[in-house]
């Protein structure tokens, strides 16, 4: 299931990938890779695409030209049934947490769940799935709260635990850290990086928080202007002279 | 000049609303015979859509009753017509009244309420969020909205005759001592199938059509929080039109069959 024709140990791979809204082309031939058990940060400037160019991977958004393809699977060829299985072995946390603000914590876990009773059984009361993911996450002790009632910081890692619990072998993260104060900040990308470590996940993570991309990057890429401006590792992008890429780590 | 091309494009945007619209029933009929069935949803969803308009429809079809009674009573007894008015009342309750304003109250509450709920949703991602989960939103929000509101609406509408009916008997009771026996054997020696039928049957197309429009408003709702309020607001004018013309059909239509 894994392997890949192009490269051996890439889980995603995206070529040439094009998406236009009307006449803004947002994003103008991106090509990416994402091996496997590494942690790729995608940084780019406010509007550059970066949420459409992973909605696009996840099948959210359609694509207009390009390539995308998930652990062997051409997201152009894969049926309804083929999308379901990928889609418990892609994770997607949202920018905005996106929990289902008409249920409980309890329930907001239980859903992904409940579609995938092949992978996990059918789900019972006080599932230990659910208590794995919130100690994971630290937060036992909301289990019957409604997500109206937790802070931004614990909604996000309520988010993070729902998008754990159904095992991802790849986990996209859209700006985990955004909106949230630095020591907040901190303890997510902390939480990420132990997660990676347990589960052995590959992750993309957008965000455009340097000490993020610092602490929890194995490789970086730069989106600009619709295109993979600039690659490699933290230190090699802090070095490089080019203004467009000292842009983002000026601070 | 300028008129003219603003009326172009009020039509243009009409007839994409109509085909969108078209294109959302469609989907709902292909969705809705595919497996599984979100039957807990749909219990979930009856019992909300008969929770937030019981207590209306119930108070609007009392008082309908009273003042329908109340106004028409003088002329009917200045006619000599007295002993007609159970019957004269029960027709135009069971046949138009009680289901267009019982629909029109629950397009408001019901289908704004849908709308603003798959709006936030929309908005906020949750919406997204249950597509990569697996879990098809359309199936899971829509189709058990649309159904719920297809079959509690009829109930609804019988429920909010009847407490017109009694709202009916209480004037006749009060102001022409007449039993609630003698009122309601008016009432039921007068109707017969022709009054009954059409008017139920049309009443799940008023349903389908209040669950149809709030959620086609919600579900596709754009532009943020700003847009909830829009989709919740548009759901009710829309709906409430499509409520009126629905109604027009099913008139002309029983026409046909039941003026032979
Ligand atoms: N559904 C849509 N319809 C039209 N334009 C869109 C849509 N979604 C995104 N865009 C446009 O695509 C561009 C990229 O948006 P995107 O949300 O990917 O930015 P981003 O890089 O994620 O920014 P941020 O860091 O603020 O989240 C923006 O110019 C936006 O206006
Ligand atoms: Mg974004």
């Amino acid at each position: 299931m894994t392997s890949n024709i192009n490269n051996k140990n890439a889980v995603i791979v995206i070529r040439d990938l094009h998406k236009r809204f009307g006449n803004n082309h947002v994003l103008d031939g991106f090509n990416m890779d994402l091996y496997e058990g590494e942690t790729l940060v995608i940084m780019g400037k406010s509007g550059s695409g970066k949420s459409v160019m992973i909605k696009c991977l996840i099948g959210l958004e359609s694509h207009d030209s390009g390539t995308i393809n998930i652990m062997g699977m051409d997201m152009d060829k894969v049926d309804e049934i083929e999308l379901d299985e990928l889609r418990t072995e892609v994770g997607f946390l949202f920018q905005g947490s996106a929990l289902y603000d008409s249920m409980t914590v309890r329930e907001n876990l239980e859903f992904p769940l409940r579609r995938h009773t092949k992978k996990f059984g059918e789900i019972g009361d006080g599932t230990p799935l659910v208590m794995e993911a919130l100690h994971n996450v630290g937060l036992e002790h909301t289990i019957d709260l409604m997500p109206e009632e937790l802070s931004g910081g614990m909604k996000r890692r309520i988010a993070l635990a729902r998008t754990l619990i159904l095992k991802p072998k790849i986990i996209l993260y859209d700006e985990p850290t955004t909106g949230l104060d630095p020591i907040t900040s901190k303890e997510i990308v902390v939480l990420m990086k132990s997660i990676q470590e347990k589960y052995k996940t590959s992750s993309i993570v957008i965000t455009h928080d340097v000490d993020c991309a610092r602490f929890i990057s194995n490789r970086m890429i730069l989106l600009v202007d619709g295109i993979n401006y600039a690659e490699g590792t933290f230190s090699e992008l802090d070095a490089s002279e080019d203004p467009k890429v000292r842009a983002f780590f000026k601070s | 000049m300028s008129e003219n091309k603003s009326n172009i494009s009020w039509l243009n945007s009409f007839l994409i609303e109509t085909g969108e619209l078209a294109y959302f029933t469609g989907r709902f009929f292909k969705e809705v015979f595919r497996r599984p069935f979100e039957f807990k949803e749909f219990l979930k969803q009856c019992y909300n859509v008969g929770n937030k308009s019981l207590l209306l429809v119930g108070i609007t079809g009392f008082i309908i009753g009273l003042v329908f009674t109340l106004q028409s009573r003088p002329k009917m007894m200045e006619l000599g017509a007295e002993s007609w008015l159970p019957s004269m009342v029960s027709i135009s309750i069971i046949r138009e009244i009680g289901p267009i304003i019982t629909a029109l109250i629950c397009a408001g509450k019901i289908g704004s309420g849908i709308g603003a709920e798959l709006g936030s949703m929309r908005v906020t991602e949750q919406i997204d969020a249950m597509e990569v989960s697996g879990t098809n939103p359309f199936k899971y929000l829509v189709v058990t909205r649309i159904l719920a509101t297809t079959f509690m609406i009829p109930l609804l509408v019988i429920m909010g005759d009847a407490i017109a009916l009694f709202g009916s008997f209480l004037i006749e009771n009060i102001k022409g001592d007449v039993s609630f026996t003698l009122y309601f054997n008016e009432v039921f020696n007068s109707l017969d199938f022709s009054d009954f039928t059409p008017s139920t049957i049309k009443t799940f197309f008023f349903g389908f059509a209040i669950g149809l429009v709030g959620c086609y408003k919600g579900y596709y709702t754009k532009h943020g929080t700003a847009g909830v309020g829009v989709s919740a607001n548009s759901a009710v004018v829309e709906a409430s039109i499509v409520l009126f013309i629905i109604d027009f059909v099913a008139v002309l239509i029983a026409d046909i069959f039941y003026s032979v």
